[in-house]
Formats: C-alpha cells, sequence, structure tokens
C-alpha cells in the first residue's frame, strides 16, 4: 500500500446511457492496479463500481459515483436521483428485479446487480426514498 | 493455448483487435448475463455468449478477460467493435452454437 492519503474520484452517470457504462469500474481499476493494490481487492471493487453504475443507468433519472482509497479501506458511494426501493430486502434477493424486459435482453437486470455489490463488499449500507432517489454505500477493507 | 490456436481450431471470425490474438488463453465462461460474467468468470478467460451490444467490451475490459466469442451467427454492433479496438478487446464470431462453442473449447484446454 502506497497511499497515505485519501485519494479520491467521481462520475456523473446519466440514466439510460449504456454507452458510458464501466467507465467508472474500469478507471478504479486501473488505478488501484497502479497504486499496487492486490488483485483480489481490486476484482472485488470493480465488479461492486460496474453493477453500481448500471443500476443508475437502468433505473435512475441520474446519479453520482464517488470513490476515496485510504491507507485502510476504500469506500464507494453510488447516490441516484432515481424512483427510489419501496421493498429494499425484496430487491436484495438474488434474482429479484423490476427492469424491463429489453433491459434483460441486454443479459441485465437478472436480479444479480446488488447481492453482487453486497457480496463483494465489506461493508454495505443501502438507503432509499420512494420518488427522491437511492444511496449505497460499500467499504472494502485493505487490511486483513 | 493462445487465442490464435482457437481462431485456427475452430474457423472463428476474427472482428476486432487482431492483435490480441496473442493472448494466452486460460479458461472459458458461457454466459448471456452479464452480471453473472462480472461476478463469476475469470481473468483469462474466453467468453462465450450471444449477447453484441457494446457493455460486452467493458465486461470483457473489467474482468481481463482474453477474448469474446459471439455465437450463432449474430453479428456485434458497430459501435460494439468501435469500442473493442479502443479497449484493445478481441472480438469473435462463428456460426456455431453456445453448446459446441463451449464443448469444443472446453475439450481442447482440457485434454490438449
Amino acid at each position: 500500500m502506497v497511499t497515505n492519503q485519501a485519494i479520491e474520484g467521481s462520475f456523473q452517470l446519466i440514466g439510460g446511457n449504456f454507452e458510458n457504462a464501466g467507465n467508472a469500474s474500469i478507471h478504479l481499476k486501473q488505478k488501484l492496479t497502479e497504486l499496487g493494490i492486490k488483485e483480489d481487492v481490486v476484482r472485488r471493487a470493480s465488479i461492486i463500481t460496474f453493477e453500481a453504475e448500471i443500476n443508475v443507468i437502468i433505473y435512475a433519472a441520474a446519479g453520482w459515483l464517488r470513490y476515496y482509497i485510504m491507507p485502510q479501506y476504500i469506500k464507494i458511494i453510488v447516490e441516484d436521483m432515481g424512483p427510489g426501493i419501496e421493498d429494499i430486502a425484496l430487491a436484495m434477493q438474488e434474482g429479484y428485479s423490476t427492469a424491463p424486459e429489453w433491459i434483460r435482453e441486454m443479459g441485465w437486470g437478472a436480479g444479480m446487480g446488488l447481492p453482487n455489490m453486497k457480496k463483494n463488499s465489506d461493508e454495505f449500507k443501502i438507503d432509499s426514498v420512494v420518488g427522491e432517489g437511492t444511496t449505497v454505500e460499500m467499504v472494502i477493507n485493505l487490511t486483513s | 493455448m493462445k487465442l490464435l490456436d482457437f481462431v485456427k481450431l475452430l474457423s472463428l471470425d476474427v472482428k476486432s483487435y487482431s492483435d490480441g490474438l496473442q493472448q494466452d488463453v486460460t479458461g472459458g465462461y458461457a454466459s448471456d448475463l452479464l452480471s453473472d460474467v462480472l461476478a463469476n468468470s475469470k481473468k483469462g478467460d474466453i467468453w462465450i455468449t450471444l449477447q453484441t451490444h457494446q457493455n460486452i467490451v467493458a465486461v470483457a475490459n473489467v474482468k481481463g478477460l482474453a477474448g469474446i466469442i459471439i455465437v450463432g451467427r449474430k453479428e456485434p454492433q458497430k459501435d460494439t467493435l468501435d469500442k473493442a479496438e479502443a479497449e484493445k478487446i478481441t472480438i469473435m464470431t462463428t456460426s456455431m452454437s453456445a453448446f459446441e462453442t463451449a464443448g469444443r473449447i472446453y475439450q481442447l484446454l482440457k485434454f490438449t
């Protein structure tokens, strides 16, 4: 680990803009690899980031993804202006999805996004207000 | 084995980034669900899918996949190929089904 202070970055995400899906993930992966962070952590961080990006692009009007690379952990926060989630427990169930058919045809919307994000985080927090938006905060520890 | 070996043995058509054919292939993954590929594919895998849209490129890039084979005579979209060139991802196509493609690749990887 070479950092002694926070390295941070942010990405704006626009609903429906599939063209840029994965850009934040690829960027963060490069950054973490440059910092010499171990491959398994990089893998988990890039999965989390990609799924977070896709969720905003599928469901929200717009959103922000921010990351903070600290000496002890990586924090990824994604905040959107979207429809919100009525039943978070249900949304967290693997296989549950409200995605429309055309999204499913693209191979997204299989109800794996939020579970994948949780599975690859050491800490996972989700807050949602129907009609306002959803915020997900995830932490991956760098010390084990 | 290298990507080039699979291209020759399975008569695949190379659609993007032919410079990537020297890449080593260490495994394979067959799925059309992108979250599944994100979660479960491994670096160096060759990915077998019938998805043709541009998000397959970012998934392959972020996972460090060796290349993508689009099966069933489907053609990748132009923006997919442009992105693949830019991100150095080799895309190949075949008229074989996913089943046959996966079976032949599995055999080549495990028994040669």
